[in-house]
């Protein structure tokens, strides 16, 4: 019912050959693949969540219709009181890509999630930062909607939008925008349009005057490249002097999709988990480095990852390389609670010592807080019976069969303890002993 | 001294009959003397006299940097040298900064300047005191027309054998440095040289001279002094990483060899340089030019290049289409000239570029942008640019045919006096400059001029070769024997007459006053 296509740009090389007349780059001109795209009918397979549940994934994949290089131009700010013109020559001139996609996705989320799979790309490839807020990426989604069975509907390009979050945003807001103005009987305008990302819609641009004509010609200065492969490959030729798509494929490091897939094999993680350490910055090495330092499963060890560390990040804005928890420390502090020294409540208190960054260690911090579990069976059976001779009430309904109440007792032992009994071990002397 | 070759000049200072600084206050003198002639738009003499002494201290301790170590050059204006203003000779540039990196271009070389700027017989004379050798560039004809007027050896390259980079861009796909030297020999020299020294490392001090007296039609040269080794990461020729379209493979010096048998060349004589306007001096010397190879048993045969005519007309159409797209970075954003016009961006672009580019720059700019507009492209653009391959397919099959080397006039006839040649327009008359000389930028083929004779009124007259592409050391060795035989006078100035005491003033001179 809704379909879009939209392009995105940025990229560290180019080679192309054909000028354009343009008026915000320092050599008056622009230089594009206009007419040769250096690739065509590609694609792109992502995974997307359903109703937002990580549990919930489905991959999908958006044809690509082309790839072509150009450089990047200058951006002009227009003061119309003063009529002056500010120009931000800094990403002039810089190779940028343009990669051009099929109207395949149907709405903000699936747009959101395409880009992101692109973007873990071309960082992993090393063709660019990708950094949306510093210009390095960025999209121009075009949105149109139609029934089901009739031909796509006219359609508006909302240009330069510099963050995955207010892309999903302005597509949304574009669907909901067109579909409320055909409902009521308008229509929509072929027009190019902007994100406000502090009103949280899309409004129409200043449209450029009239229709240009760019005056291309060929750019003598850059000779054709010819890529080769190994079959096409001529013989006698200096083989640092052409490009070979093979020997590159070769050489080109794993691909994210890649990269999820040998985890979830390598550390029995699930699917989704796989997802998220890859697709957060750094956080697939920081796992990494825990597993090698730590007894425990990496199983359990990416719970502390995803729920703990992650959601402690998010918080503080934070990538993994800037955690103030090393995988070090992290790893340290799994170990405790493996050996058992530590009961999993209290690892969550260490956890919350080690993220102020005092520089203590978490075997420092167990002593310190006297956070390690009672060792001393006779003292653990003290205290239980303690308990039990308090409770007659509890006693005799477990007795009556109402075995569910133990719990209570449980937990009693471990606030006189102070979290420092083991709950299994509680478990084990207090039902010995209800049984006696 | 200042009339001996590269060559010779090197050996003089390697045995110490010279040094140096002696050199470059002989140069330097001559510049001043012959001042009235407005050739040097900029004379980085103190510089070009502190690396004079740092020359000296490395011939004293026997350990030059090369063969041109302390040999001063002269550098065309529009090539963007580190340290030293570069002006184009046209207003656009005069505020340049000298620390700008980017390519800048303006009333350039091919289109010479306006009328009040130029005075051809100076320039005729001009080149004759370059001390030993110049950087000039050539795009239809730069290099070996004044060259062929001035009476020294003009050579354009293949185009990809030098790197632009650092010449300011007038048509990409036929500018090529040119080299401007006193003989053949000369030539090989330099294009052997390093790149290094010229175009990036050197960090000169300049003097400017007053820039009213801008005059010259073919070349503004810069003058400074750099050294030059020959051990320091290839020579002028050569890929250039920043010049894309350059030669991959690495070039390897060469020094020409004495041809003594000429029985084994075939020179190719193309009919279709005999032009209407060609002047009858000029076709008795190749004539004449052509029995000198005959007689000495090479074999001597007319060719036919059939596309040829067209030439100049299609170049006109590409060189403006060029140029239209190429002077759109002056802006004056950057650097350069810019108009006080402040009341919109867009007006301050138009202001600029009005007052900055003189009428012949502005014509060609607009007839780039109409045959560049989407429906003259295929008229004019693509068509020209067809043209261009039939052009260079001439030339393969004719050298496919076992011509070695092409003989032809470089120009139409010896050079124009100032009264004459204002008198035509700037169309007509790079229409005639360049008749006999861009067909082989349009083809990329080497060419290279060579003195031939004097003319009735005394003026030099140079013969063009042409070779096969990137076969220099053919071209050049062909040349070598040609010079040899015509035994072309050496021209003296009164004015460097005077300066030029001493060493190595053996040769016979002819005279002006």
């Amino acid at each position: 019912m809704v379909s879009f296509l939209f392009v995105l740009k940025d990229l560290k090389i180019f080679n192309l050959p054909l000028k354009l007349a343009q008026s915000v780059v320092p050599a008056g001109y622009q230089i594009t693949q206009q007419r040769v795209p250096i690739a065509v009918n590609g694609s792109l397979s992502y995974s997307l969540c359903i109703d937002n549940k990580m549990s919930q994934m489905v991959t999908k994949t958006v044809r690509i219709k082309q790839i072509q290089l150009e450089q990047d131009s200058g951006k002009s700010l227009h003061d119309d009181a003063r009529s002056q013109t500010l120009v931000d020559l800094n990403r002039a001139g810089v190779g940028l890509m343009e990669v051009v996609m099929e109207p395949d996705m149907c709405c903000g989320e699936d747009a959101a999630a395409a880009v992101r799979e692109l973007q873990l790309i071309l960082q992993t490839l090393g063709s660019s930062q990708a950094i949306m807020a510093e210009g390095q990426l960025r999209v121009d989604a075009n949105v149109s909607v139609h029934h089901p069975g009739e031909p796509y509907g006219v359609r508006t390009e909302v240009k330069n939008i510099n963050s995955i979050r207010f892309l999903a945003k302005a597509v949304d807001y574009e669907i909901q925008r067109q579909i409320r103005e055909l409902e009521n009987g308008g229509t929509v305008l072929n027009e190019t349009r902007a994100f406000d990302s502090k009103l949280g819609c899309t409004v129409p641009m200043r449209d450029k005057e009239g229709k240009q004509d760019y005056r291309f010609m060929p750019e003598p200065n850059l000779p054709p490249l010819i890529l080769y492969d190994a079959k096409s490959l001529p013989a006698n030729v200096n083989h640092q002097q052409v490009v070979n798509i093979d020997w590159i494929h070769e050489r080109l490091p794993d691909l994210p999709s890649v990269k999820r897939a040998k985890l979830v094999e390598l550390y029995g993680i699930l699917p989704e988990h796989s997802f998220t350490l890859v697709n957060e910055d750094g956080l697939t090495d920081f796992f990494e480095d825990v597993v090698k330092q730590t007894q425990m499963k990496p199983k359990k060890v990416i719970g502390w990852i995803l729920s703990d560390l992650l959601s402690h990040l998010k918080q503080h804005s934070l990538t993994a390389k800037e955690s103030p928890i090393s995988s070090f420390l992290l790893a340290g502090l799994l170990n405790l609670l493996e050996k058992g020294e530590i009961s999993s409540s209290a690892a969550k208190q260490v956890f919350e010592e080690l993220w102020k960054g005092e520089g203590k260690t978490p075997l420092e911090i167990v002593k310190e807080k006297q956070l390690e579990l009672i060792q001393d069976q006779e003292e653990l059976e003290q205290i239980c019976q303690a308990v039990i001779d308090e409770r007659e009430k509890e006693v005799m309904a477990i007795k009556e069969g109402n075995v569910k109440v133990i719990n209570k007792l449980i937990g009693l032992v471990r606030r006189a303890t102070r979290g420092r009994a083991n709950p299994l071990l509680v478990k084990q002397i207090l039902e010995k002993k209800l049984s006696e | 001294m200042l009339r001996a070759s590269l060559r010779q000049i090197s050996a003089a200072l390697k045995e110490g009959q010279l040094t140096p600084t002696e050199l470059c206050q002989r140069c330097l003198a001559l510049i001043r003397s012959t001042r009235f002639l407005n050739a040097y738009i900029t004379v980085a003499e103190e510089t070009a006299f502190k690396q004079a002494e740092e020359a000296e201290k490395r011939y004293k301790r026997g350990q030059p940097l090369g063969e041109l170590d302390g040999i001063p050059i002269a550098v065309k204006d529009n090539f963007n040298t580190a340290g030293i203003e570069t002006t184009c000779a046209s207003n656009m540039l005069k505020d340049l900064g000298v620390q700008m990196g980017f390519l800048d271009q303006s009333e350039i070389p091919g289109v010479i300047q306006d009328s009040t700027r130029r005075n051809v017989y100076q320039n005729l004379i001009q080149s004759l005191k370059t001390p030993t050798g110049a950087l000039g560039s050539d795009t239809g004809g730069s290099t070996r027309n004044p060259a062929a007027h001035c009476g020294v050896v003009g050579l354009k390259p293949t185009y990809g054998l030098i790197s632009r980079h650092g010449l300011i861009p007038l048509v990409n796909s036929m500018d090529v440095p040119g080299i401007l030297t006193r003989c053949v020999d000369d030539a090989a020299v330099v294009l052997g040289i390093t790149t290094m020294y010229i175009f990036v490392c050197s960090v000169f001090l300049f003097r400017r001279l007053s820039r009213s007296k801008l005059n010259s039609i073919y070349l503004t040269y810069i003058f400074l002094f750099f050294n030059v080794s020959c051990d320091v990461s290839g020579s002028l020729a050569g890929h250039d990483p920043k010049d894309s379209t350059t030669v991959q493979d690495i070039f390897q010096p060469f020094a020409l060899p004495s041809l003594t048998d000429v029985s084994k060349l075939s020179i190719g004589i193309p009919k279709e340089y005999h032009v209407p306007g060609l002047s009858s001096e000029i076709l008795a010397a190749w004539s004449k030019a052509a029995d000198l190879f005959k007689n000495a048993g090479a074999k001597v045969i007319e060719v036919s290049l059939p596309h040829t005519r067209y030439s100049i007309v299609c170049y006109h159409v590409l060189c403006t289409a060029e140029v239209a797209s190429n002077m759109a970075r002056f802006d004056g954003l950057e650097y350069g000239h810019r108009s006080d016009m402040n009341e919109s961006t867009e007006s301050m672009y138009a202001a600029t570029r009005r007052e900055g580019f003189n009428d012949v720059v502005r014509g060609r700019i607009l007839s780039g942008n109409y045959f560049l507009l989407k429906q003259n492209y295929e008229d004019y653009f693509v068509k020209a640019q067809k043209v261009r391959r039939l052009i260079a397919n001439d030339f393969v099959k004719v050298f496919g045919s076992g011509i070695d080397v092409l003989l032809t006039p470089t120009t139409l006839s010896d050079a124009t006096p100032y009264m004459e040649f204002i008198k035509e327009d700037n169309r007509t008359r790079s229409a005639q400059d360049d008749i006999l000389t861009q067909a082989a930028n349009m083809a990329g083929l080497p060419a290279v001029s060579v003195p031939t004779a004097l003319s009735q009124r005394g003026l030099p007259i140079g013969l063009q070769f042409i070779g096969r592409s990137f076969q220099e050391k053919q071209l050049l060795t062909v040349a070598k024997w040609f010079e040899k035989q015509v035994k072309f006078p050496v021209i003296q100035l009164e004015e460097v007459k005077k300066c030029d005491s001493g060493v190595l003033q053996h040769q016979k001179s002819a005279s002006f006053s």
